[in-house]
């Protein structure tokens, strides 16, 4: 294959990434957004909407795409579930202390990924995808089923930016994140709008995570890539700001596409960080938003 | 009143190291090596606890100054045949080297920004020790010979992986870097890291100089830290890319949290019990990451000054 | 006489809020100053811009001959300008004895003996009235207590220059007395600047009074002058007090 063909597949494996990215940075986005503590057990959510896709696409026998429906529907609400306990029986009662969560959620990692291990185990398990129709292009075939994927990212991005700036709901949860007192004082029930943010963005990876795994397979270490790449995103792109994600998670999924496809992929992961890094040392209060002082 | 406490609290700490000392000739073999790897681990926290606990500063990247230490010293050993004495101080320079960088760029953040900066330094080390597995052997480690462990005063030869020699090596090491700790609390330099950690806008207004204190907090932390991964190399033999990964930098602060912030032995106390609770569960179950799981959030809900902090505020005020 | 600090063309803008406006302002060593003026009059913005606890937007401070307009603020500490704050910020967590230990092991340049230390606290504890209290946790002290500490903090440092933002606030009357003796006491040996706004205190206390209004200074004098004056009656005494 020539070069442009070359670059042009890089560009396209680019894209599945940024769209899966852009997906669970979005709910790592809106949780320190809207409740300003940083979730790191959030590339767990991500993991167990995978792992529980394959558990209920395996369950559901027929069509591969009957299975798929389902776990597309299923896992996210489970995870959810899971998330809105979490938040209820620890985040709330730690009155949302930014250190205190950290370490809390920290302490749920290692539980969601242990009970993967014991219940799921070590393998690396395929989903079949829902179709496998192959789009030829002029030097290759590509995945039907990939492009898709970063169509339905793109519906999902646009639902929730509507859902944000034209509902009730996003009216209730940008007032709570702009004066969580105040709020208060106008009767917007604070503690359920949080557990629900907390919920919807652990979703939002959940989503992420059905989406990919007929791709690249569940495993229970799956989380780790994803929640680094999202902390990257949401510090690039700039807090709360929804376009500012997407344009963050298009621009690292098609640089990781194209400098893995290039480069050793640790070189690249290497570089990202560290550029990632002294973006913050650098320009933290441009990118954290007006959290920082 | 304050000359009472001070002797309590000199007799405690020698008496701690008394106790470490008489049960190396007492635990079973299998105990006495337990101990051994306890007591470098313990050092390890009680190097992330004067960062943590007095001056407040919570970093989610301290394995790469232990890491630091092990590969500074591991590595010299390794490649270049360097003696132990010498690569123990190699290891430790690095470490010493590392925090002095880190801590420049690092401290410029604060809060959250400085955890998620710590961690993400952190990583970058951690794939540069991948990345370059042609040295360091990557994910798989290298082991270091025990003919090179050998640390030689004039004619005698002390053997490091002598199950004796390398007790003694980790309490010496322990007990130094412990009244390190006690001296630094109790000093003037000590109070202001405190001050910072309770109010580091006032202490300013003082007219302290916060950040160039932080800066040494941070260098003194890391070098401290790098010292028990300059052992650890040299004691057990073995240095991996696993020391460098994030959970090596979860488990201090979790040692530090069960033990107590802020207190002298709390890092002995912490690193004793989880290494115990995880070798006791270990009967029963392979869920060693769970109970670092459901430990963390356990303490931070219901125990957040940890055993020893419980302790000194509840009946023994005068604790270090 | 020279003055021991003051302030040329001194302007702060918050956006386009003009907190501190173009200040010129002398203090001459060894006077009380008391700086008056409504609220949001920008009184709090510019003893921060003289303590270095924000940068001004233009304009120069020189306290004793020196420009220190770039100076971070711990350095115009170890100069000799002393800022207690608003809101009682003692160390809460520290017992008194701590809290003026801080200051104290700071100014000390001999010697690294302990009883140095030790007797250096206890001066400022007796000064204060707190020597009995020195092993008390700074969080349960009185609140009267609190802000005597921060004052002990304050002297302490040995400041050639002390700024008190709003130092009797939230006092009661038989602590408000004491604390007209301290400040007299600690004006032997310091200059006084503070922001008040019990005007019985200012009017005991100060040799002048700068009122301060929308940023800018509005007047400037004795305490009959200003008692005197109708602009400020109009712009202050008689918006608060009638």
């Amino acid at each position: 294959m020539h070069f442009g063909p070359h670059l042009l597949l890089a560009a396209l494996e680019g894209l599945v990434t940024s769209a899966v990215l852009a997906l669970t940075a979005l709910g790592l986005s809106l949780v320190f957004g809207v409740m300003r503590i940083v979730n790191v057990a959030h590339g767990e959510f991500f993991m167990l909407g995978a792992v529980l896709a394959w558990a209920i696409s395996t369950a559901i026998s027929g069509h591969p795409a009957i299975g798929f429906v389902a776990a597309l529907v299923i896992a996210p609400l489970m995870v959810g579930l899971v998330a809105f306990f979490a938040e209820w029986l620890v985040l709330r009662r730690l009155n949302y202390n930014p250190e205190s969560t950290i370490v809390a959620t920290i302490g749920m990692l290692y539980i969601i990924q242990q009970l993967a291990l014991t219940f799921y185990g070590p393998e690396a398990r395929p989903v079949e995808p829902p179709f496998s129709y192959r789009i030829l292009l002029p030097w290759f075939g590509y995945s039907g089923y990939k492009l898709s994927v970063v169509a339905a990212s793109a519906i999902l991005l646009v639902l929730t930016w509507l859902v944000l700036t034209r509902t009730r709901i996003g009216l209730i949860m940008r007032a709570t994140q702009y004066d969580r007192e105040t709020a208060q004082a106008f009767g917007i029930p604070v503690e359920r709008v949080y557990a629900g943010v907390f919920a919807i963005g652990a979703m939002l990876a959940a989503i992420a995570a059905v989406l990919i795994v007929p791709i690249s397979q569940a495993h229970y270490l799956m989380g780790q890539d994803p929640l680094l790449l999202s902390f990257i995103v949401v510090i690039i792109g700039g807090l709360g700001s929804l376009r500012g994600t997407v344009v963050a998670a298009i621009l690292i999924g098609l640089s990781d596409g194209i400098i893995s496809m290039f480069f050793s992929p640790t070189l690249a992961k290497i570089i990202a960080t560290l550029v990632v890094a002294m973006v913050l040392v650098f320009r933290p209060q441009g990118l954290f938003g007006t959290t920082q002082r | 009143m304050k000359d009472v406490s001070l002797a309590k609290t000199y007799a405690l700490h020698i008496g701690i190291i008394a106790l470490l000392f008489v049960l190396n000739f007492v635990l079973p073999d299998y105990h006495q090596g337990l101990f051994a790897r306890i007591m470098t681990l313990a050092v390890f926290a009680m190097g992330y606890n004067l960062l943590f606990g007095y001056v407040g500063l919570l970093s989610l990247g301290h394995a790469m100054f232990f890491s630091a230490g092990l590969y500074g010293a591991g590595l010299t050993v390794y490649h270049l045949g360097w003696g132990v004495p010498e690569a123990f101080v190699a290891g430790v320079a690095c470490g010493a080297l590392l925090a002095l960088v880190i801590g420049l760029l690092a401290l410029r953040t604060s809060g959250v920004a400085f955890m998620i900066v710590t961690m993400m330094f952190a990583q970058v080390f951690y794939l540069l020790i991948l990345y370059f597995a042609a040295w360091t052997g990557g994910d798989q480690g290298l082991v270091i010979q025990q003919t090179s462990r050998a640390l030689n005063f004039g004619s005698t030869s002390f053997d490091l992986t002598n199950p004796t020699v390398r007790y003694m090596s980790a309490l010496a090491l322990f007990s130094v870097v412990l009244f390190i700790t006690l001296a630094v609390v109790r000093s003037r330099f000590g109070r202001v890291l405190v001050a910072i950690r309770e109010n580091e806008e006032r202490t300013r207004m003082l007219g302290y100089d916060t950040v160039a204190n932080k800066l040494a907090a941070v260098v003194l932390s890391g070098t401290i830290c790098a010292a028990p991964g300059a052992a650890y190399a040299l004691l057990f033999g073995y240095i991996g890319s696993s020391f460098a990964s994030v959970q090596y930098s979860i488990l201090p602060l979790l040692w530090v949290l069960l033990g107590g912030a802020a207190t002298t032995l709390g890092p002995l106390i912490g690193t004793l019990f989880m290494y115990y609770v995880t070798d006791i569960t270990s009967g029963f179950t392979s869920a060693y990451l769970l109970i670092v799981g459901v430990a963390l959030i356990l303490l931070v809900l219901f125990a957040p000054k940890g055993i020893l902090g419980s302790i000194r505020q509840r009946w023994l005020g005068w604790l270090p | 006489m020279t003055p021991l600090l003051t302030t040329k063309g001194l302007s702060r803008h918050f956006g386009g809020l003009r907190a501190v406006d173009g200040v010129d302002f002398a203090l001459m060593p060894g006077e009380i100053r008391a700086i008056i003026g409504p609220n949001g009059a920008g009184k709090t913005t510019f003893v921060s811009l003289l303590s270095g606890r924000i940068r001004p937007s233009s304009g120069t401070i020189v306290f004793d001959g020196a420009d220190i307009t770039g100076m971070p603020a711990y350095r115009r500490v170890r100069l000799g300008v002393a800022y207690t704050f608003q809101i009682t910020s003692v160390f809460a967590n520290l017992t008194a004895f701590d809290n003026v230990a801080l200051p104290v092991q700071r100014t000390l340049t001999d010697g690294r003996s302990k009883g140095q230390v030790r007797a250096g606290v206890m001066a400022a504890l007796e000064r204060t009235g707190l020597a009995d209290r020195a092993g008390t946790l700074a969080a349960h002290l009185s609140y009267g207590h609190q802000r005597l500490l921060e004052v002990a903090m304050g002297l302490a440092l040995k400041p050639r220059l002390l700024i008190l933002d709003e130092p009797t606030q939230g006092l009661a009357d038989s602590e408000i007395d004491n604390f007209i003796v301290l400040v007299r006491e600690i004006a032997k040996s310091a200059t006084v600047l503070l922001i008040e706004h019990n005007m019985p205190v200012v009017m005991d206390l100060a040799d002048r009074i700068t009122v301060f209004n929308s940023g800018k200074i509005l007047a400037e004098g004795t305490p009959e002058q200003i008692r005197a004056d109708v602009e400020v009656q109009d712009a202050y005494l008689g918006a608060t007090h009638g």
